[in-house]
């Protein structure tokens, strides 16, 4: 098998590493598939064997500061960010064409940022899967007394700045929620959100109860969102 | 664990103090500098004597250590080193890649400890800077032994009731608008101008300010080449924006303090301010904390009014090198 491709994205100031794990067809068609992973982990190199039945291509993204993108200067991540690193891995799957659409499959904290893009691109996300993963539960949901430290740099992926931050970010239930009312607005699917993930934590058990919301397994919402 | 490594310090002098526009007791810093913050460059700026007890100045967002330039001398003069910071992305910092509240909170730690390691010291915060402040106040108390908010106290501005769907149109067009944004930012640069035409930008954001105070900001806020002058801040940055974090939440960390505070708000609502009415605030304050309300003065309580809001701050945190009380 050889090598995936891979290619650089420019989100600001970072490059994100899109890795290709499988092309379109020659003759095109089926949607792509976009794997988000999970926090501290990196894309997979090659398609998962969940994945095998998906008929279109299929990518998988390095957040910032993971795998082989770039790791900032004194981290400042949030949650919002790795939204527009997905959005930028959207606008490349997609040609930048707003009439195209992809569908999203996020492990842990990768299913935090899939509600986010079927919320903030509800036309241009054709189903959001939510599945297990590191980074999955997040940090609170209300004010902390958590302090502010800093910590050794590293020139090595995951930036422990990452680890950290998104590790303790605020996740109120009812902020999650309303990227299911958004995509729920925006989407042609009655059901844009499928949450297949065993682990629910407050924010996810949120969404779970939200009208548009499927209850599936990996498998059987990777069927639904592939017509 | 606080920051451990002694960060790196470089001499430099920020801009041309020939090409800033005069203002009556506007003072470029006697000191300037570079501080490593954890592989960012801070610029951090001082007035007064070197030798005088510190305290530190906190500018608000989309705002740099320079909009202290008449403000800081007069606390000098009261026998303070005044040190000030840019934050990051702002004034002659540098540009990162990522921006939060968490990490301009360790910038700032890093300031901390190069001016006061291991003692705390008087702080003043303006706007964002105040509530950045206010929150680290709350985390790690031990930093301070005064703490002044200058119009910096969020509040939970009420929405007018919309209809649902209405409502999510409108945080459906601020997201897309912000990830429309986002895809720019590698590109984006600011619009350049001659001084006056900055000046009569950041005039419409604050209608209060006096158009010779904003062409000093343009000067040293701002920088020349070819086509013209554009603010040093970074392109990438964009007001508003959208998460999870509540304005009540700072708020919520007021009543707790220990230390000696001081709020001084202006009654004058404007479009950087955070909308706070005044009297919202006072029941929130700390036991040993008050609040000044200046009537006609809006956000910009320290510009518009420098010789009374350092008068009130020197009143506050009185002789320099008088022990206060950090912790209850």
């Amino acid at each position: 098998m050889t090598a995936e491709r891979v290619t650089m994205l420019r989100h600001g100031k970072v490059d994100l590493a899109l890795h290709h794990l499988r092309e379109a067809s020659p003759a095109g068609g089926g949607r792509p598939l976009l794997i988000l992973h999970g926090l501290g982990e990196v894309s997979a190199k090659r398609v998962p064997a969940w994945a095998e039945a998906w008929t279109g291509p299929i990518a998988a993204l390095d957040f910032t500061g993971h795998g082989s993108s770039t790791i900032p200067r004194g981290g400042g991540y949030t949650a919002e960010l790795l939204l527009a690193d997905a959005d930028a891995a959207l606008e490349a799957l997609t040609n930048g064409d707003a009439t195209q659409s992809i569908t999203v499959v996020g492990r842990g904290l990768g299913a935090y940022i899939a509600l986010q893009i079927a919320g903030a691109r509800a036309a241009q996300v054709h189903g959001a899967i939510l599945v297990d993963g590191p980074g999955l539960a997040g940090g609170p949901t209300g004010p902390t007394s958590q302090s502010f430290f800093s910590l050794p740099t590293s020139a090595a992926t995951p930036d422990p700045y990452a680890l950290v931050e998104l590790g303790r970010d605020l996740r109120p239930p009812d902020y999650a929620t309303q990227f299911v009312r958004l995509a729920l607005a925006g989407s042609d699917l009655d059901e844009p959100i499928a949450v297949a993930s065993v682990f629910r934590p407050e924010w996810l058990d949120a969404v779970a109860r939200e009208h548009g919301v499927m209850q599936a397994t990996l498998a059987e919402a990777l069927a639904t969102f592939a017509n | 664990m606080t920051s451990t490594t002694t960060p790196s310090v470089t001499e430099r002098v920020f801009g041309d103090p020939s090409t800033e526009f005069e203002y009556p007791g506007a003072e470029h810093p006697a000191r300037e500098y570079q501080l490593n913050a954890n592989g960012l460059q801070i610029a951090v700026h001082e007035w007064g004597d070197p030798e005088a007890p510190p305290l530190l100045l906190v500018h608000g967002g989309f705002d740099f250590a320079r909009t202290f330039d008449v403000f800081a001398p007069l606390l000098a003069a009261g026998g303070w080193r005044v040190v000030s910071w840019d934050q990051r992305g702002h004034g002659d910092s540098e540009h990162p890649e990522l921006y939060s509240w968490d990490a301009d909170m360790r910038d700032a730690l890093t300031v901390f400890d190069h001016v006061s390691p291991g003692r705390p010291l008087p702080v003043i915060g303006h706007s964002k800077g105040g509530a950045l402040m206010t929150q680290l106040a709350d985390a790690q108390p031990f930093r301070f032994t005064h703490l002044v908010n200058m119009d910096g106290i969020p509040f939970n501005r009420r929405i007018p009731d919309v209809a649902e769907h209405e409502r999510t149109k409108m945080v459906s067009a601020e997201i897309a608008g912000w990830l429309d944004h986002r895809r720019t930012t590698s590109t984006a640069q600011r619009k350049p101008g001659t001084v006056e035409e900055l000046a009569a930008r950041r005039g419409r954001m604050n209608p209060r300010l006096e158009p010779d105070w904003l062409k000093r900001l343009v000067t040293t806020g701002g920088y020349e080449s070819a086509d013209g002058w554009r603010w040093k801040i970074d392109p990438s940055m964009r007001f508003g924006g959208f998460g999870p974090w509540r304005p009540e939440w700072t708020l919520m960390r007021l009543p707790g303090l220990p230390m000696p505070f001081l709020g001084i708000l202006g009654r004058e609502m404007e479009e950087m301010g955070w909308g706070t009415p005044p009297e919202k605030v006072l029941p929130f304050m700390p036991l040993d904390g008050r609040c000044e309300i200046l009537e006609d003065v809006g956000h910009f309580v320290h510009v518009e009014q420098p010789d009374r809001v350092s008068g009130l701050v020197l009143d506050f945190i009185a002789t320099p090198g008088a022990t206060a009380g950090g912790a209850a």
